[in-house]
Parts: structure tokens; sequence; C-alpha cells
């Protein structure tokens, strides 16, 4: 088995994908001979022609419509929105046109898309780069969002999301490309969307996390484990659809929980968990369900990026709050 | 190559010869002459009698759409008297593989390309049994968002080409569409690709109510094609077969390879914007409306046809009559379609309905069966 960052497993995930099924198309701005500007799509385009991976102009919105009239001809386009940021630009053709177009064709058409984006801070990047915005699109009904944590993930769920028959956002954070490496089988699998793992195992707290902040959770978690707290970490790996199953399941055998975010708390995905843990398992509960969030301002620049972004130390210091209460 | 002295260059000039270059395609005049010999498409009489029948239906189905709108029996609808040349000689020459990505006002190509009359009116109601497609009918619904089905056509138009097919995308929109930042987008990806593509802005004079000189300083639509590095062509959109043969010539080069096309047809609508209370008389004039009337495409195609000996008043009440049956037995058929529920709507979300979906699902179920 390779060892393999994050960003080889997703090019492995494309490539499988490309090989098992020859409608899967890669598409955006550089993606072709540049092989895209993390090298997403290294080497995919001499592997597979120009046909099927290729450079588009550089428009957003033109991308996001394009991949709606591929696939309205039978193509299973991967298109790549260079930065997450850049989504505001292709909003419409995303939760306006292909999320719906299931629905409003009656369930008679689809979009089998998956818009693979980089995003996530704590990588010095100018603004429009690193924002959360995966709640605009978990709030978008029609989507399936997934952040994978690790490389091992990212590639099981990419091929999920590639063989899945409606839009897929499959968000990739920049600070895990190359943070780590990991087993990753040569062969293929798949990891089904919409079911979250339990990447540590606890007793006394739950901690709920995805993306970057998986990893300072299982960090904070250490720590507290010096203290002799058995912590629980569970990543969602997909946030939409929530998979409820496992974190009731977690939070009833803990009895205390917290949710960890890198977007700010406003109206956030930490929020959505945190009523379903109150709808279903109040009574399982001996703590108030606390957050950790950036706070509410625009993404900062770059000098102030690690003091604003959530870390371990901020989640070890909540943790204590929900331990002790 | 030594860069032009200042002096030589004139931007000015350049714009100017580029905008005159820009003269309106007519072939049939206002009298119902062929003005233009060299460019008529020469149909047959049949293809001839079917365009004018498919033009005095739509026309009736039109006034059916608007007083049946007003009787609370039909929804959301926008009239397209006026538009026949434009919508249906468009149409006239594609063929059934072709795909037609349309704006909200182009149900009558939609008709014609296949989509039944009674799931229109479901549509117009807001049923969603209305938008279901059968497979291999070529079409999407009515796009609401001006412009979104521009880039879209791009896609199909290169989906087409990468099957090897030999058809074509066509994508309808209005002057106001053409000011949106997806129909430069859409323009281009298709140029770019070389997609074989055709977008059509049937510039009707008015968004809603904002006049077309507001839209921009360009002379002509037809030329922002020329920004694109694709042929763009200006049409008389009132006169069929201008309509027709500009349309044909664009698919033809599409087909071949040799790109997009964008046309132009300058036409009005006689009605208001929508049915939901618009109200022409705030930014038109009936001197304007009764200049265009003159123009109009039954008018002048009908005195052609006449003309020929292949049409008289028994062949357009035949219509007429056709029309009316077809229309009553489609609103029929509407009013069985069965009535909507939450549920229906929840089914048809994702492919495979997620936890959150199904448990709602599963509540309004059991209130339903109640």
């Amino acid at each position: 088995m390779a060892q393999l960052t994050m960003i080889q497993a997703i090019t492995d995930a494309l490539k499988t994908e490309m090989k098992n099924d020859e409608n899967v198309l890669v598409f955006g701005e550089d993606v072709g001979n540049n092989g895209g500007v993390f090298r997403a799509t290294e080497g995919l385009q001499k592997e597979f022609g120009e046909d099927r991976v290729f450079d588009t102009p550089l428009a957003e919105s033109g991308i996001g419509g394009l991949a709606i009239g591929l696939a309205l001809q039978g193509y299973r386009p991967v298109p790549e929105i260079q930065f997450f940021g850049f989504v505001f630009e292709v909003m419409d053709s995303i939760s306006g046109q292909m999320a719906r177009m299931r629905f409003r064709s009656g369930g008679s058409l689809n979009s089998p898309v998956t818009i693979r984006s980089p995003f996530g801070g704590g990588v010095h990047t100018p603004e429009m780069h690193a924002d959360s915005l995966e709640g605009l699109m978990a709030a978008q009904p029609g989507l399936k969002v997934v952040i994978p944590s690790t490389p091992y993930d990212a590639k099981g769920l990419l091929i999920s999301a590639i063989r899945d028959n409606d839009p897929v956002i499959f968000l990739e954070h920049m600070k895990l490309y190359r943070s780590f490496r990991q087993e990753v089988p040569e062969e293929e699998y798949t990891i089904p969307l919409g079911k979250a793992e339990v990447k540590r195992e606890g007793k006394d707290l739950t901690i709920i996390a995805y993306g970057a902040m998986v990893q300072e959770s299982i960090k904070a978690a250490e720590e507290l484990e010096k203290e002799n707290y058995s912590v629980e970490v569970v990543d969602l790996r997909t946030i939409q659809p929530l998979d409820i199953e496992t974190i009731i399941a977690s939070v009833e055998k803990t009895g205390r929980a917290m949710v960890v975010q890198e977007a700010q708390k406003q109206a956030g995905i930490a929020a959505s968990v945190v009523a379903e843990i109150t709808d279903r398992a109040i009574l399982s509960l001996e703590a108030p369900v606390l957050r950790v969030t950036a706070p509410d301002s625009v993404f900062p620049f770059s000098q102030a990026e690690q003091v604003w972004l959530p870390n371990s130390k901020d989640i070890v210091e909540t943790a204590k709050k929900v331990l002790t209460f | 190559m030594a860069a032009k002295k200042s002096q030589q260059f004139d931007p000015v000039e350049t714009l100017n010869t580029i905008e005159e270059k820009f003269e309106m395609v007519q072939i049939l005049n206002e009298e119902g002459e062929i003005i233009n010999e060299e460019a008529d498409p020469k149909l047959s009489d049949e293809d001839l009698q079917e365009l004018m029948s498919r033009m005095v239906y739509t026309r009736i189905l039109d006034q059916r759409s608007i007083s049946l709108n007003r009787q609370g029996r039909l929804g959301f609808y926008a009239p397209t008297a006026g538009q026949e040349a434009s919508q249906l000689a468009s149409h006239f020459a594609l063929s059934k593989e072709d795909f037609i990505l349309p704006g909200y006002r182009d149900v009558p190509q939609l008709i014609w390309h296949g989509w039944p009359l009674h799931q229109a009116f479901l549509f117009s109601r807001g049923h969603f049994m209305g938008n279901q497609m059968a497979e291999g009918l070529n079409i999407l619904p009515p796009q609401i968002i001006i412009g979104a089905q521009i880039i879209q056509a791009a896609g199909v138009a290169l989906g087409m080409q990468k099957r090897k097919k030999e058809a074509v995308a066509v994508t309808y929109t209005g002057d106001g569409g053409s000011s949106q930042g997806d129909f430069y987008e859409g323009i281009n990806f298709a140029g770019a690709f070389r997609a074989p593509a055709i977008f059509i802005v049937q510039n009707n004079q008015y968004a809603i109510s904002t006049p077309r000189e507001l839209q921009t300083s360009a002379k002509t639509i037809a030329q922002k094609a020329v920004a694109a590095g694709i042929p763009g062509v200006l049409v008389d959109g009132m006169d069929p077969l201008a309509v027709y043969a500009v349309t044909r010539d664009a698919r033809e080069r599409a087909v071949k390879g040799d790109g997009p096309t964008l046309i132009e047809t300058l036409c009005y609508r006689y009605g208001p914007h929508t049915m939901a209370g618009d109200d022409p008389t705030r930014y038109r004039t009936s001197d304007i409306d009764s200049e265009w009337e003159k123009k109009d495409p039954l008018v002048r195609f009908r005195k052609y046809l006449e003309a020929k000996g292949i049409w008289n008043e028994a062949k357009e009440n035949e219509v007429i009559e056709k029309a009316k049956e077809e229309i009553k037995a489609a609103i029929k058929k509407a009013d069985g379609a069965p009535k909507q529920k939450v549920s229906d709507l929840l089914e048809i979300m994702y492919e495979d309905v997620p936890f959150n979906v199904q448990e709602q699902l599963d509540i309004y179920k059991a209130k339903e069966s109640k």
C-alpha cells in the first residue's frame, strides 16, 4: 500500500473513475496541461486526452453551466472551481440549477456533477480563497456536501461522489492537502456519502467535527487524555446529509457533546448538529452542547489567520467546560 | 509587426464599421412579397403550409391561454403573440435530435418539439408532472433565471460535439437576457470550444418595461457575437422566411463543425410581459403597438401563401378549429392530473432518499393517508 498525501489520493480517485467510466470528464481553470494549481489533476490530460480533461475559459458561472449541459448529454462532469471563494460567481448554476434539475424536471432529468474545490484557512491566501462556505451549500436542498479529513477518506469519498447521480460539492481543505500521508490502497474502494466515522473512541465526551477541525479535535482529545478524560471524535465526512445515527449513538454513549467547525458561528453546520442532538438525545445529555467556531467576521487578512481560526487549545478549553458542567 | 501609430488607428471608426455590417436580413416584406430572391429558402408548399399552420395554431393557443388565465384556469403565462415567426420559424429549421434550452416565453417551440400540450398547461398551473420530460424529448422546462440556459446550452453543445452527434443545442433569450453575464459566458464558451450551438436573442424591444436602448450602447445585439469570435446575424423577427433561413444556415455551420452562431430576431410582443399584472401601457404607446402590428408575421405570411394559391380562409379555419379542440382536450387532460402531495416532491429530491428527507417523507405520508 502506498503512503499518499490527500492531494495524491484525490488524483488517484479521479484516475480510478476516469478509467472506470468513459463518461467522466474533468475540466476547469488550468486543470489540463498545468494539472491544476494544486496539481490535483496532474497527469490526467496526458493519460486520458484533451477530450476528457480540458481547460475552460476563465469564468466560473460558465463552468457550472457547462457541467449541467454536459450532464444532459449523459456525461459525468467533475469540474474544479479553482478556489471555493470563487463560488459566488457560480451560485446560480449550483444552487439555482443543478441542485434543482431532478426536482424541476419532476424526477425525469438529473445532474450527476461533482464539483471539487479547495478551501480552508491557515495557508495565507489572498481574500476569497480560504473561506468556509460549506454552509451555503448545505442549506440548498438537492445538493450533497462532502468534506474529507484524511487521504484515505478523500479517495473513497470522491469515488462515491463521482458515482452519485445527484450533484455533490466536494470540498478539499488546503491545509490538509500535503500536511500528512496515510496508507491508501491502490485498488478502488468507496466510502458511502452521508456516513460519519468515529475517528477516535472515548467515553466521556463526543467532539463532532469535519475537515481540518478533525485533526485539531484529535489533538485536543490527546491533550485531554493526559488529564484522564476519554474523548470520542466523530468526523462527519458528509455535512449534508448529516449522519444522525452515528452522532446520536455517540452522544447517547458519552452524555456530553460539542461541535467544532472552522466556519464562522452564524447559521452554521455546528448549529444544525446541536439542534439535531437536542431534538433527539436531550435526555442523554449531562451538559449543554457547546460549539467551537471562528468568530462572525469576514475571513481574516492572512496575518490574523492564526488567532482567528479555531485550534486544539480552543477545543480543550471548551471541552473542559462541557466535561465539568 | 510594428505597432500602428495612434493617428492611424481610430477605434471609433472600427466600431462604426462593425456596426454598419449588421444589417437586418429580410426576405419577405410586410406586404408578403419576396424582396430577396437569392436568400429565399425555397421551402416546399407543404412546408410553407405547415409553418403557417403552426403560427396560426400558436396564435390561437396564445389567445386561449390568456383567457384561461383570466378565468383562473391557467397559472403563469407569458404571452407569445407577435413572436410567432421568431419562435416557430427558427424552430422549423431544427430536427428532433436538437436540444432546446428555452426561456420562459418559449413554450411554443417546446410544444412543436414534442412537449404534450397538457403538460405545458400543467407547467403553467404549477404541477410537477408538467415538467416530466419523456425519454428522448430533447428539451428543458422553461428557464426562469434570465440567462442560466445560455451557459447550459454551451455544455449541451459541447456534449453533442464529444458524442459526435449531428445535432445542435438551441437556446432562446430576450434583449434583456443579452445583458446578463451568463450570455457572454455562454457564447464565449461555445465559441472557444467551437461547439454546435445556436443562441437566439428574441429582441422584442422591452425587458418587461425597460426599453432595448437602455440595455446596451451596442447598435445591435447581433454584433456581440464579434467579441466572442463567432458569427452573428440580425434578422427581421417578424419575417418567417428570413428567420427560417438564418437558423437553417446556423444549424448547417454548427453540424459541420464550424461552431456556434448568435441570431438576433427583431420582433415585438403584443401582449404584456406575463399575465401576472404587467400593464404595457405604462411603458409603450399604442402608436408603437400599431407600427409593429403592421409587420405582423401571420399577416405577411398569409398574403404570401394566398398569392401562391396555397392558403385560404377555409384552410385557416380548419387549423383554428383543430387548435381549439386540442386545447380543450388538453385542458381536460390537465384537469385530470392527481393532486400534488408534499411526499411527491420529497421523493424527487434525490435518487436515493437521504435520512433527513426520509424522516419528513414518513411524516407527510402519514398525514396524507389520513
